[in-house]
């Protein structure tokens, strides 16, 4: 059995440690929220925090989360069912489209706010440019961020 | 209490407006009033699928009111990302007055009676084109045809200019009416002093209000409208307005639930490879260390492809990973990507000047090329392209006891079920399938590969198997958009007017205009194709065939402006005299874009204009080429879909053709080696990234609010050309062959 802090959640599995995060939390966990997208880390779909920093968890063995807190996007809304700022903000810029590649998308943006408050164009790319978004919101994405970041929209990008 | 209305006109094939229109009382006692999709009543069938709570009444086959004066639009497509649940349900609300704060959307089970395509040509549709793909189904033969083929079809950037302009709003209009003919008679007032308003009904002499749902019932005992009056563009509230799309809350907490989401009690995993090259089936496979594995349970030859089943996922890739497979060999072996391309030429040369399919002829256009006192000839190419939706294909599956359950996200869910009766060798009726949010479609999830597969290893477990692709597996075994050549001659007079058109071209799939260029006023047009042999899978791509020609024809009317000493907007106008729709989107971009103003060095503008899905666009991009590669910086785009529904998602879908379209024009290149797909993942299959987003303005322009046009697809074809025309304009350099990875800028 491996032991895991999962959201806050002291968690148990019975896994095959090098089993990638991803799987566990999907499958073993039943959390569906964060996806399988490419599975070599090039995408961003799978995209959940140990101990506050994103990681690909389609490549990071559950092995390596031990000790550590995993955050997925089911954990960000607080536990009174309050979104984050960045999931209101990403409703207000209406990002979404399809949808699938958002839980990466709003986890890596929390991440990058929690590090930085006030993040430049070339740091939101740099944060955001291994997140693949299909549908291609990629301006919304970055709207939505600096509203989060209560900062106002810049027009083109950087 | 009950009514029925059947085949009116008692003759099959024959449609008219009563047709359409049922009312009954289900079980229970709930009224249901309908829009029916074909002749029979079908609300006994429906009211069980949808009457999912007590107290709630079915209003019609499209909406239902609750006792809480809930009205629920039942939406008859799937959700890709496409806003198609917001734009239909304001559609139906706005024309029965429905408070918006209070409907609710839901999408419609995968029952024949939802066939959207089958809603009649004659009646319902009598001035849509209808693209080719539906053309069997909507052609005649209705009923029938549409059983066989299971259309429920969600693509064709078709929703709201045929399901919603035709089904919604009448659905609406005819619910409003039935209601309000209910409160006239419970009031004893005329039916024209009642006034209706977020979902109340308002009697202004009297006072009295009430909500719809207090007549709900009554209304079911009221004749049915044989025409409901629809609203005039004046009196909408809800169409036009930038409604919040309904499906977003849910996508960004982690619970909208997805095809692959899908749970179902003892489920296990199946991974799957299929053979490489089409056609190819396993010859041998050595399992001998995935049989060792953990967790694997099955390891199953299914022929055209391998499973293994395990207790999770990643243990069935990984066991598969270590399976040993040779394949039969087939015809397609030896097939290379240089190879395609000289088969396409070989065949273009063989069609010479007078063989291959005609596709327009007017005028004559090869005496206008040779009495032409300028001629331009050119010759372009595109690639094989992958859709590559962020969702990995997958399908769950579970066949016993005579039954089949199958989950997936599918954009024609009856077909699915289609697809999993034939592979179960079971009934539809003993198939139930359920649709989930589409995580991406593009049509690839117009096709039903997975479903079969799902079921086929269901079928031979006898448990629920949920069938998940790995991402190499999605790009290797995709319904590819097709690669395609293209061959032009074009003429001019001597003040550099166009007078003769002739291209002749390969492939051509859906939809049939996608070659023509019918706005463009040039004096003879001769269009042909030729169809060339291949052996790997086809399908629907954003845009389809407009997804070519649109790069093709654009980027040859740039060549013939730059040969005529012409601005390529002023050549384009030109071409368009007469034609005001379509001037006023050309030249809303152009404006947009401060078309003729100067630019930096190594900067340059591209324009270019493209009908399709009835709607019109035109983009302007602006490139910055001073460094390695092309930098697309903005994109100017103008849009008359005839009436814009819901204006930020339109504007979305704009921002996400071009996302998609800008991604293959700078990297889309699906290549083969001894007939396999070379490009495996997004290492070697290029997405657009943030970082190299352009800004995109879109302005939108309402020019005929009658004749809707689609808005998934028609912003895609322009932003290939307009980037390679800036280009141009930018270096000198004409691009005629996509990607432009395959080009040197340095």
């Amino acid at each position: 059995m491996i032991k895991l802090n999962v959201n806050g959640q002291a968690r148990e599995v019975d896994v095959d440690p090098a089993t990638p995060i991803l799987w566990v939390v999907r499958e073993n966990l039943e959390m569906t929220g964060t996806k399988f997208g490419c599975g070599i880390a090039q995408c961003g779909a799978c995209t959940v925090h140990l101990d506050g920093k994103p990681v690909r968890s389609c490549s990071t063995p559950v092995s390596a989360a031990a000790g550590k807190a995993i955050t997925t996007i089911e954990g960000i809304t607080g536990e009174d069912g309050t979104l984050h700022r960045v999931q209101k903000a990403w409703i207000k810029a209406q990002v979404p489209q399809c949808g699938y590649c958002q839980s990466g998308q709003i986890m890596a943006a929390v991440a990058l706010l929690e590090k930085n408050p006030r993040p430049s164009d070339t740091q939101i790319d740099a944060a955001m440019a291994g997140h693949v978004c299909r549908c291609g919101m990629y301006n919304r994405i970055r709207q939505a961020i600096k509203a989060a970041a209560g900062q106002p929209a810049t027009e083109t990008a950087a | 209490m009950s009514r029925t209305e059947t085949d009116s006109t008692g003759k099959k094939g024959k449609w008219t407006r009563r047709a359409f229109i049922g009312a009954g009382v289900v079980a229970g006692g709930a009224l249901v009033v309908g829009v029916a999709v074909r002749q029979g009543n079908p609300i006994d069938r429906l009211g069980p699928l949808l009457a999912d709570g007590k107290d709630e009444q079915l209003l019609n086959a499209w909406v239902k009111v609750d006792a809480d004066n809930i009205v629920t639009a039942v939406i008859p497509h799937v959700e890709m990302g496409q806003g198609v649940y917001t734009a239909l349900a304001q559609m139906l609300a706005d024309e029965m007055d429905a408070d918006w704060s209070k409907v609710r959307i839901l999408e419609a089970p995968a029952d024949m009676q939802y066939v959207s395509d089958s809603i009649g040509r004659d009646f319902l549709l009598p001035d849509l084109e209808v693209p080719a793909l539906f053309e069997p189904t909507v052609a005649g033969g209705i009923l029938e045809l549409a059983q066989a083929m299971g259309l429920q079809f969600t693509g064709g950037s078709y929703s709201v200019r045929a399901t919603g302009q035709r089904a919604m709003r009448t659905a609406g209009a005819a619910a409003r009416e039935m209601l309000v003919a209910a409160a006239a008679s419970e009031w004893q007032v005329p039916a024209s002093e009642i006034t209706t308003a977020d979902s109340m009904f308002l009697h202004a002499e009297s006072g009295k209000s009430e909500p719809f749902s207090k007549f709900a019932l009554a209304a079911a005992e009221q004749s049915l409208p044989a025409k409901p009056r629809l609203k005039s563009p004046e009196n909408y509230r809800i169409m036009g307005q930038p409604k919040a799309r309904h499906d977003i809350p849910e996508k960004v907490d982690g619970s909208a639930i997805f095809g692959i989401d899908a749970k179902v009690p003892g489920m296990k995993y199946a991974a799957v490879k299929a053979a490489p090259v089409v056609g190819a089936t396993v010859a041998s496979m050595d399992a001998t260390t995935a049989k060792t594995m953990p967790g694997v349970l099955q390891i199953l030859n299914m022929g055209d492809f391998v499973a293994v089943v395990a207790d999770g996922y990643w243990q069935a890739q990984q066991a598969l990973n270590s399976i040993e497979t040779t394949y039969s060999k087939t015809e397609g072996d030896s097939l290379d990507q240089d190879a395609i391309f000289a088969r396409y030429a070989r065949y273009l040369d063989e069609a010479g000047e007078d063989d291959g399919d005609m596709e327009t002829e007017q005028g004559d256009a090869a005496k206008g090329f040779a009495e032409a006192a300028i001629k331009v000839e050119a010759e372009y190419k595109v690639p094989f392209l992958a859709h590559a939706t962020m969702e990995p294909m997958n399908c769950t599956a579970w066949v016993r006891d005579g039954k089949c359950d199958v989950w997936s996200g599918h954009q024609a869910p009856v077909n699915a079920r289609q697809a999993a009766a034939d592979a179960a060798g079971l009934a539809f009726e003993d198939v139930t399938y359920h649709n989930a949010y589409l995580g991406g479609g593009f049509g690839r999830r117009s096709e039903s590969d997975n479903i079969v597969m799902a079921t086929r290893i269901a079928k031979a477990t006898g448990y629920p198997v949920k069938m998940i692709w790995s991402r190499e597996e999605d790009m290797a075994q995709d319904h590819y958009r097709p690669s395609a050549t293209s061959r032009f001659r074009g003429g001019l007079d001597k003040y550099g007017k166009a007078v003769s058109w002739s291209n002749i071209h390969t492939h051509l799939f859906d939809p049939k205009d996608a070659p023509t260029v019918p706005y463009y006023n040039i004096a003879s047009h001769r269009i042909r194709k030729v169809d060339v042999p291949m052996q790997l899978r086809f399908g629907p791509w954003r845009s389809v065939d407009h997804s070519q020609h649109g790069f093709f024809i654009e980027s040859f009317v740039d060549e013939m402006a730059h040969a005529a000493g012409k601005d390529g907007y002023e050549f384009r106008r030109e071409l368009l005299a007469g034609s005001e729709r379509h001037l006023k989107v050309l030249d809303t971009a152009a404006k947009m874009s401060g078309w003729g103003n100067a630019l930096p060095e190594k900067h340059g503008r591209g324009i270019a204009f493209v009908p399709s899905f009835g709607s019109i666009v035109a983009q302007v991009a602006e490139v910055d080429m001073s460094g390695p590669k092309p930098r697309v910086k903005k994109v100017y785009v103008a849009a008359d879909p005839g009436f814009v529904i819901n204006p930020d998602g339109f504007t979305a879908q704009m921002e996400s053709a071009i996302a998609y379209g800008l991604t293959a024009a700078l990297y889309g290149e699906i290549t083969l080696g001894d007939g396999k797909v070379q490009q495996s993942n997004f290492h070697d299959y290029p997405m657009l990234r943030i970082n190299e987003m352009p800004a995109v303005e879109v302005a939108l322009i309402n020019g005929d609010h009658k004749h809707l046009g689609g808005g998934g697809e028609p912003g895609l074809p322009p932003i290939a050309p307009a980037v390679t025309n800036a280009i141009f304009a930018a270096t000198g350099k004409r691009i005629r062959e996509l990607p432009l990875s395959r080009h040197s800028f340095a």
